[in-house]
This record gives C-alpha cells, structure tokens and sequence, in this order.
C-alpha cells in the first residue's frame, strides 16, 4: 500500500498541513499540544524521507517518486515532482533539520511559541518542495515562499535589530530570484515546457547562454551566498533566533549550491564553462578572504556565518573546477570534485547547524553572542564543552568529521587544474583551524571569566538530544561517506556525460 | 590475523570511549585499569607480530576492512578508497615501540596524575592516542594515514591544554596545532599530488607504479616556473613532517607543549607522535627515493635542526625543556638518515630514542613529582641521595642520548653519522658536519642537566628537601622497564636492521643512494662494533661534551656567570629561540588577525555594504523622493513628459536605422 503513496507530495504538504494545524492552537494552555504537533508531524516527515531514502534505487540517475498533475494548463505549468540523486540527500536533510530546531526551541520561546513552530514546519514543507519540483515554475513558487516563513523568523523573533536584518535579506535575495523568474520564463517559453529537464536538452547559443548565466548567477550567488554578495548573511544570522540561524546555515544557503546543480551547469554548460575561471576566483575569494574575516570577527555568531561562507566556497569551486578537469580527461577526478562539492553541502548542514545550535545553548543562558563575555565555560559546562570540541574540530575540517570529506576531495581534484587553486583552497587548513579554535580557546578554555559563566548550567535532555544527533552523523559520514557517495553517484555521472556537454548544437548530446 | 590487528586498534579505542564517556561513573580505579588493560592487551599482540616478522614466520600483507569511497568506473580510471592495514616489519616494529611505551606511560600516569580531578579523562585521552597512533602507523593508504596524522594532533593539542585552566597551556595547544596545520598543508598538497601522478591513494599500488616505471607530471606555478610532480610531492609530504615531527622552522611548537603533564611529553611529544614524520618518510622510501632535490633538502632541514636545537639546550633550566630541546635535536637526527637514505637506522633511531627519552622525560617526571611541581634545575641538586632509582636510570637515559658505546643509542647514533658521511649527496657535507658538532652539544646539554640535577649542592628550599623521597611503584617500575631496552635492546636488532633482513622490501633504496650497505660488516658482531666506537671522533666529542659540561656545573660553577658576560649577545639570540617565536606572533598571526579585520572593516562594512548595498538602498530613496514630484497631477507636466519621450523614442528608432 505504501509504495502507492504519493510520498513527495506527503513530504511538502504534511509538515505544511500541520503547521497549519498548530496555527490555530494557540495560548499559553494549548502550549502542549501544539508542541507535539508540531514534533509527531515534523518525525513522520523525517520518517517518510528515510523510507524514500531506503526505497530509492541508487544505482540509475534518473527521477524516482514520480508525481505529474496538470496543474495551468493555459501555459503548460504542471505540479510535477520527483528526486533523484542531487535532490534526496537535501530532502532528508531538511526533514532532519526541522525536527532538530522544533526539538531546540521547545520552551524556549517566550512569545507566539506556537507560532514559531508552525513557521518552522511549513517553511520545512516548502523547502523539501524547491528540492522535489521538476516544473520551474512550481520550483519558483516554493522557492519564493519558503522566504516568507524564514522573514518572519527574524522579523519576530530576531535581535534588536531585526528589522534592518530582514529586510536585507528579504531584498538581497528577491533582488536574486527576479532574474531567475525572467530566465525560467524565457526558457519555458522557448522550450513550450516547464519541465527542468526538457530544459538540460534545449540547444542554447552562447550569448543567450550567458545572459541566462548571469540571471542564474545572481539568483543563485546570493543564496549561497557567494562574494561579494554575502554581506546579508552574517546580518541575518546574527539577528535571527537559534531555529532561524540553524535552518538558514543548515538549508536555505543549499539552495543556491541545489540551483547551480539543478539549472546553470546542465542548462547554460557552454556558459558556465566560458565564466568558470571567475567562478573559481570567487569561491577562493570566499575561502581565503572570508577566513581572514572570520579571524577579525568578536561575535560567536557572526564568526560561524562568516565561516559558512568560506565553507560554502569549497562548495561552487568543487563545481566549477569540473570543466577544467573534463577538458583534461580526467572524469574520475572531475566526479571527485562534484562529490566532494555536494558532501560538503550535506556536511556543513549538519557542522554548522551545529554550530549555531552550540552558541543557542550558550545564549539561552546569558544571552550574549560576543565572545569577550564568556571564558572558562568548561568549567561549569563540561559536557558542553565535549560536543562544542568536536563540532568545532568538524569545522576546523578534522578528518574522521564529515567536515573533511568535502574539503579533502575538493582540494585533492584541484590540483590537477593548478597548483595555485590548491594552495590558496588549502589555506583553509589554516585559516579554519584558527578562526574556529581561537574562539574555542577563549569562550570554553581558562579560568572562569565572571559570575554569569560560574553559574551556568550543563546540558538539558533536549539539548543532549540534539547534539548526539547530530555529533553521530558528523561522526558517521566522517568516517564513512560511501553510502551518501554511492547515492549520488549515478546522478553525477549523469550530470557529466549528459549534461556538461556543449549546448550549441544537438550534437553529442544525451537523448 | 585481521582479528588481531583490529583488537590492537580497537581496543584503545573502545577503552577510551567508554572511559570517556563513563568515567566518572567507573572511578578512577576501574577507569585506569580498563585502559591499561586494553592497552596491554595491544602490546601482547603486536609484540608477538613483530617477533613474527623479527624470526621470518610473517609475510608482508595488505587487509583490507572498507570500502571508504569510489569515484567513477574503476575499468575507466576510477579511484577506490579502502581503508585498511598494511603489515609489514616497518609497521610491526612501529607498533610495538608504540604499544610498549603507551603502556609504560599508562601505568606511570596512576602515580603521576594521583592527585588530578581530570584523571579519568587523562586515561581516556592517552588510550585515545594510542588508537590514533597506531591507526597512523598500520595505515594501507594516504588517506587514513592523513586521518591517523590528524588524529594524533588532536589528541596532542587536548593534551597539551589538558589542564585547561593554565593560560600558557591553552596558549600552547592552539600554537601546537597551528603550527601542525601548516605542515599538514603541505602535506595534504603532497597527498593530492600523489593522487596526480599515480591516480591511487593504496600504498601498494603506487609503491608498484613506481617500480614499474611511472609518468611524472609537471606542476606549473607560474608559466616559467615548472616543478616535477615526484619532487613536489616528496617536498610535500615532508612539510608534513616537519610539522609533525618539529624540524625547523616548525618546531616551536614543541618546547611548549611541555605545558602538558608529563606523561604526555614522554608518550607523545618524545617517543612516538613525534616520530611519525620519521616514519612516514621511511614508508614512503619508495617515493622520495626518486627525488634528490628532497632528499637534499631533507638533509639541510635535518642537519640544521639536529645542530641548531643543540644548542638551545645548553641553556635551559626548565627539566622538560632540556629534554624537549634534546628530542627536537635528536629528531633532527633522524631526519639526516632519512635524507642520507638510511631509512632503516632513522627507524632504528626511531626506536632506541623512543625507550631512552621516554625513559628521560618520565624520569624527568619522577623528579617533579619529588620536588613537588618544581621544574628549575637551578633549584635542584644533589638528588641522587633521595631518588637513587630515578639517578641510575637517568643516567642509562642520558648515556644511551649521548651514544656511549653498548648504549642502545650508540649504534643508532653511530649509524647515522657513519651513513650521512658516505651519502654522495650536495647537502650532504652540510649535514655530517651538524651531526658531529651536534654529538658534543648533546653531551653538554645532558650532562649539564644531569650534574645540575643528581650532583652538585643541594639548593631547594627546607620544606621540600624534608619531603624529598622516590615516588612510589607505579612510577619507579616503568622507569627500570625502560631502562633495560634503553641499555641493550640494540644489540639484538642492530644487525638484522642494518644488515636489510629485517625490513627487507619494506624500504627501499636505490642503489647510488646506498649508504647502509657499508656499514653491514660492522654491525655483525654489536660487541666489536661497540670497542669500534671508543676509537673514531664522535666518541670523544661525547666525552669532551662531559667534561665541559662537569667544568661548569660540578668543578667551576662561577666560570658560568664569566662566560654568559662574555658572550651575552648570543645567549639573547638562543634564549629567544632565534626569534622565530617573535617573528611568528608579532608579525604572522598578529598580521592575519589585522589583515581580517581591515578586510572587514574596508572591504565587508565599508566597500559592499556601506557604498554598494546601503548606499543602493540611499540612491533609491533619492531617486523616488524626485520621481515623485513628477506625478503633479497637471495635465501638461504629462503631455510634457509624453513629447519628450516620444522625441527619444524617435531619436532611438532614427539611431538604430542609421547604425544599420
């Protein structure tokens, strides 16, 4: 009975259903209920993810969990979804990470905490839609949509200066998304289709290319959020509740690396090709420049939303160094660097979900991000301070973390386009290790630096609960990537033989 | 067999875990002895295996345990990374020195650490190590062995902030890894060239490739400058053991990790993590074989530091900072073999050194704990009256360091000196020369540390000379065990590793580089050799180190104070450490942190979003606040507007034709 269920439909709308459940539980008595609402919908969703995950045949590219209605007809809009090696990893990911946030912010919101959990599952919901829709315009309308839960996050629950947060945010990334909506348009019309595949088969020339590079880029860079357009990033996280900055870090910056994937490289591949050098040239920016910004930074949470950026660099290079080692004719290095850039998406979800959920504990207790206001935390928090270390060394890209799988992978396939985007890629040893254990050193190590730190109190169940979670699977896809590798596999075999193939006629093309 | 291997790497571990984890629920009882346990169950088996390959009854074999990852179709060139064990003699004997030590040093912490809140999680950090270690030295491919590599840093830089209170401690555990983290650029950058040239991470096959005949590739860094891949990789890889094992200009990590408790220093920053920069380069003898250039370089790093960290302990006070500047030159030895192609005596160095500065530092140790945490050998004196075990076996310690004949050290050390004088190689000269000069400041520093500590006159204070007594058991045990390989463990393998029968295809040399082959007469009978060693130079350079250091400690104490006016300028230089330290604080980190925040402040804050993003959001509410007034509502403000842009529109369609 089961396989017959339309299960990404369950995936997008069940997490969304229940948020609007809780909606309408409110009050302070209700509190309750609309918790485990919140949690039994957000676990079966997780559930549901990993019995797609457990079904899903990894050995061939092409989409599975198929799902095709009409949907406007007028304009050929279908609401068609499906996943396939690219897109799974994310959903689960997703899944995972809204139970985790529903789980830490359980009684730790003061105002509307209903509220704020129901934003959490729908935004949950529309996030596993952008990975499951396989019709651009469907993809566009959860793309947009999953914006506005996340603007309300910040917007109600955020830091003082919350208002200037979301609102760079919001234009920042709206400014990104018009581009894209007018791309998609254009090749939907020119395809007479929006299926995003159709689209990995139209014959594009290559200044049509490059305008719709661009238009991507934009979209896409902004999310990632790729230099020099990050700024709203540390922003964003610094205003936004724990929830709000774990499902930022953990998913909504995968979006852009999930569009590179799903729609520049296989659609624009003469394009991207022609503008790879500066797309390497930004993702070295993001590793060397954004590392030494982290250094400077004096705020917790700043210092990880500067670091995810640098970690997200690792990210567009692994993909962007592809072109360069296909020329050559070194496919296996070339999948090595693809897989090493989509790892690393999954790895950083969970390292710097966290990240922030670490610096969540600490601010539940003395509400207080800047580093100078702590010192000596192990002292009173000792178990804390163990989960904290090996998040901290994961980010620090210590092998046996999954934190190392990605960058390892990366830095190993550069070489062979050129030393120097070997080298400067590999300062991230350096540079990582530094920024992440300095902090370390002077919030967790030394005396105890004042009252507030000696009266802290160790680790709650809920908090413990989280961090194993997620300390196991950085553990786990540390020291054993071959079951997410060999699920990704086919999809970026596909992408290379298919789809990175030149667009300007339809010769060599995959039928 | 696999059974075996994965009991010795796993128990550590799961021992530690649960002590980790558990241990304040087992108490400190139960919780040392599960790991000692463990760890001695370890020992047990990887000695039998190393007496396996010592009498010929084991062959060199690869077991593989996982699948780790596999990148495209293996028929089209695809890579498969399998994690697993390479066991051949090199890795049996590296297993054994590290088990042997790991469980002295276990059973030593229960008296050393008595009396520290954190001792379930020191038991649990060192069996931790053991696991790391060993997962380093048994490794069957790059890439765990980068795993082991890091992993041993890790447990280091926690040991070394271990008490993490001490603000010199946490100081030295960012600064210790830190400084690992350069060197492991290098040689993740060696790993990716490996995997450049060869197209494979197993040992095995790129060792096979290089046999057959391989083709090299180049690595351009700029148009003219144009490196061979072999080259770069062997200078690669070896940056990682510069870090690892402290060579210059790495090394000032490790005089500071004294600040970890003792055990520590002996287990890890002496006998074995140390080492693995060593090791390393002996396992992939094969590789750096086909590089003359590294191999050049190796010995000029290895000879500068031999001689250089020489002399930077002649004036110590700090007990475990002698003994850490001895480790540091003595790695420095080590390096030289490495780079004179004598990978089985650096090995062979390797081991004898492990037993002896263990057995210095943990003896070391033993004088702490009498002297109740008081580490100035300026305030000591005269202990061989208290603490006579802890005097007899410093003295075997110091004697085997300063390669006495029938010392273990001895024919180590002589077999470094002897093959870096037959290497044909340019640095070479450079190198023998350090390593002499370096035989007679080993002795002065040891002997200056040695007199200054057992003999002279007695300067502590009243309270601690009335608790002055050997410590217990638990200390003294490990302090003999040790002591006996330091004095003979040599003279049953110095010939079977000499002579290649030992290692046999474990390491390789080509055969111009062969420097050992001379040296095998000599070592087949280790008395002979031994009366051989009391006639060429470096013995009397030893004894010369002796007197001089008796002179100025023992006979004429004042002559100390005359020599440090006389010469003051250079004691500033080596008290500074050649002011490497400076140099990498004041400038390096001091700069990267600044340069962050000017990037930020200019660039992030100013540049982007001050002018760009803000300054967009500024232009925007300008721009509107004007287009507003537009909308007067008067009819002919819009026919006004509607001409005009009529006008445009022409003058735009006029322009087009023209242009066409």
């Amino acid at each position: 009975m089961i396989e017959k269920l339309p299960i990404l439909s369950l995936l997008i709308w069940l997490p969304v259903f229940g948020a609007l459940v809780v909606l309408f539980i409110t009050g302070e008595k209700h509190r309750f209920i609309s918790q485990w609402i919140s949690l039994v919908s957000a676990v079966a969703t997780l559930l549901l993810s990993l019995w797609a995950w457990s079904t899903f045949d990894s050995s061939r590219y092409y989409l599975q969990f198929v799902e095709d209605q009409s949907w406007i007809t007028s304009l050929n809009i279908r609401y068609s979804l499906g996943v396939d090696g690219f897109s799974l990893p994310l959903i689960a990911l997703t899944s995972l990470m809204t139970v985790i946030v529903i789980i830490s912010s359980w009684n730790n919101i003061k105002i509307r905490s209903a509220h704020y959990l129901a934003a959490f599952l729908m935004m949950g919901g529309l996030m596993n839609g952008v990975f499951a829709a396989t019709d651009a315009i469907l993809f566009y309308v959860f793309w947009e949509a999953m914006l506005v839960p996340m603007f309300l996050i910040i917007g109600i629950w955020g830091g003082p200066n919350r208002i200037y947060a979301t609102l760079k945010f919001f234009i920042y990334t709206f400014f990104g998304s018009v581009f894209l909506l007018i791309g998609l348009i254009y090749l939907g019309l020119e395809a007479k289709s929006f299926d995003i595949f159709a689209m990995h088969s139209m014959v594009l020339p290559l200044d049509t290319q490059e305008l719709l590079f661009f238009a991507f880029l934009i979209a896409f860079a902004v999310k990632v959020p790729m230099w020099p357009v990050h700024t709203w990033l540390p922003d964003a996280h610094v205003e936004a509740p724990t929830g709000g900055s774990v499902i930022l870090a953990a998913i909504m910056l995968k979006m852009g690396t999930y569009g590179f994937v799903r729609f520049m490289l296989p659609i624009v591949p003469d394009a991207s090709m022609a503008m790879a050098d500066l797309m390497i040239i930004l993702s070295l920016i993001a590793v060397v420049y954004i590392g030494f910004v982290a250094l400077a930074q004096r705020d917790m949470k700043k210092l990880v939303a500067y670091s995810s950026i640098a970690h997200m660099g690792f990210v567009t290079l692994g993909l962007f160094i592809s072109f360069a080692l296909i020329d050559k004719g070194s496919i296996p290095t070339a999948i090595m660097g693809i897989q090493g850039a989509l790892i690393q998406v999954i790895s950083h979800g969970f390292i710097s979900g966290a990240m922030f959920l670490c610096i969540g504990v600490l601010y539940d207790r003395i509400h207080s991000r800047e580093i100078a206001d702590y010192g000596g935390v192990v002292n009173t928090m000792p178990k804390f301070a163990m989960f904290f270390m090996l998040f901290a060394m994961a980010n620090a890209g210590l092998p046996g973390t999954s934190g190392f799988v990605g960058e390892f992978l990366v830095i190993i396939a550069s070489l062979q386009v050129s030393f120097w985007i070997a080298v400067l890629a590999g300062l991230t040893l350096i540079l990582a290790a530094g920024y992440t254990l300095w902090m370390y050193k002077r919030v967790v190590f030394g005396e105890v630096a004042n009252e507030k730190v000696a009266q802290l109190k160790d680790l709650k169940l809920r908090e413990y609960i989280v961090l194993i979670v997620l300390a196991a699977l950085v553990l786990a896809f540390g020291f054993y990537p071959a079951p997410l590798l060999e699920l990704m596999q086919p999809s970026v075999e596909h992408l290379i033989d298919c789809n990175l193939v030149s667009k300007l006629s339809p010769e060599g093309m995959c039928s | 067999m696999l059974n075996q291997l994965l009991a010795i790497v796993l128990l550590p571990l799961i021992a530690s875990v649960i002590v980790g984890l558990c241990g304040q629920f087992l108490g400190r009882q139960w919780s040392h002895r599960l790991t000692i346990a463990a760890v001695a169950v370890a020992t047990v088996l990887a000695t039998s295996i190393a007496i396996g390959f010592y009498n010929g009854q084991l062959k060199p074999a690869e077991y593989v345990l996982y699948n780790w990852g596999q990148f495209g179709d293996l028929a089209k060139g695809g890579v498969k990374i399998e994690v697993g064990f390479l066991i051949d003699s090199l890795t049996s004997t590296m297993m054994a020195v590290v088990t042997f030590v790991s469980l002295m040093v276990h059973i030593y912490t229960i008296g050393y650490m008595k009396e520290d809140p954190g001792y379930q999680r020191f038991f649990s950090y060192i069996s931790l190590f053991t696991f790391a270690m060993l997962t380093l030295v048994m490794s069957n491919n790059f890439l765990q062995l980068f795993f082991g590599w890091e992993a041993v840093g890790l447990v280091s830089y926690l040991l070394i902030g271990f008490w993490y209170k001490k603000p010199t401690a946490i100081f030295a555990n960012l600064k210790a890894f830190l400084v690992n983290r350069v060197g492991d650029l290098g040689f993740l950058l060696g790993i990716a060239g490996v995997y450049y040239i060869f197209g494979s991470f197993n040992y095995l096959e790129v060792f096979e490739q290089v046999k057959q005949g391989f083709a090299n590739v180049d690595i351009a860094v700029t148009d003219e400058v144009v490196w061979s891949g072999i080259t770069f990789v062997c200078i690669g890889l070896f940056i990682g053991a510069m870090g690892k094992s402290a060579q210059v200009p790495l090394h000032v990590w490790l005089p500071d990790s004294m600040e970890g408790p003792t055990p520590i220093s002996a287990l890890i920053h002496a006998a074995t993590m140390v080492t693995a920069g060593v090791f390393m380069v002996a396992r992939m003898s094969p590789l750096f074989e086909q590089s003359e250039v590294a191999l050049n370089f190796i010995l000029m790093i290895g000879g500068t530091t031999a001689l250089f960290m020489g002399f930077l302990g002649v004036i110590q006070n700090d007990i475990k900072r002698v003994v850490a500047y001895s480790t540091l030159s003595q790695l420095g030895y080590m390096v030289v073999a490495l780079g004179a192609s004598a990978y089985s005596i650096a090995i062979f160095h390797l081991a004898t050194h492990a037993f002896f500065k263990a057995l210095l530092f943990l003896a070391a140790g033993s004088v702490i704990i009498a002297m109740h945490h008081e580490q100035d050998i300026r305030k000591m004196g005269n202990l061989k009256k208290y603490l006579p075990i802890t005097y007899i076996t410093s003295l075997i310690g110091s004697l085997a360091l300063i390669g006495t004949p029938f010392f273990s050290g001895y024919y180590s050390k002589e077999g470094i000196i002897l093959a870096v004088n037959n290497s044909q190689l340019a640095a070479a000269d450079y190198a023998y020369i350090c390593v002499l000069i370096g035989v007679f400041f080993t002795a002065l520093y040891s002997f200056r540390m040695f007199f200054l500590v057992f003999h002279t006159s007695e300067r502590m204070d009243q309270h601690t000379r009335d608790h002055l007594k050997e410590p217990s058991a638990v200390v003294t045990v490990p302090l003999i065990l040790l002591a006996i390989p330091s004095l003979v463990v040599a003279w049953f393998i110095a010939d079977p590793i000499v002579s290649g029968r030992y290692f046999g295809d474990a390491i390789v040399v080509a055969a111009s580089h062969d420097t050992v082959a001379p040296l095998i007469d000599l070592y087949q009978d280790w008395f002979s050799f031994a009366m051989h060693g009391l006639a060429p130079s470096p013995f009397y350079l030893a004894i010369a180190g002796i007197m001089v250091a008796w002179i100025f400690t023992v006979w004429k104490p004042e002559w100390r104070e005359t020599l440090n006016s006389r010469i003051g300028f250079i004691g500033n230089i080596l008290r500074n450490n050649y002011y490497f330290d400076k140099i990498y604080i004041n400038y390096i980190t001091a700069g990267g942190v600044g340069l962050g925040a000017r990037f930020w402040k200019w660039i992030d804050a100013g540049l982007i979003d001050g002018i760009i993003v803000n300054g967009s959001a500024k232009t925007v509410a300008a721009i509107s606040g004007q287009v507003r007034k537009i909308q007067s509502g008067y009819l002919y403000h819009y026919v006004f507007v509607m001409v005009i842009g009529l006008l445009a529109f022409l003058a735009w369609v006029y322009w087009r034709t023209l242009m066409n």
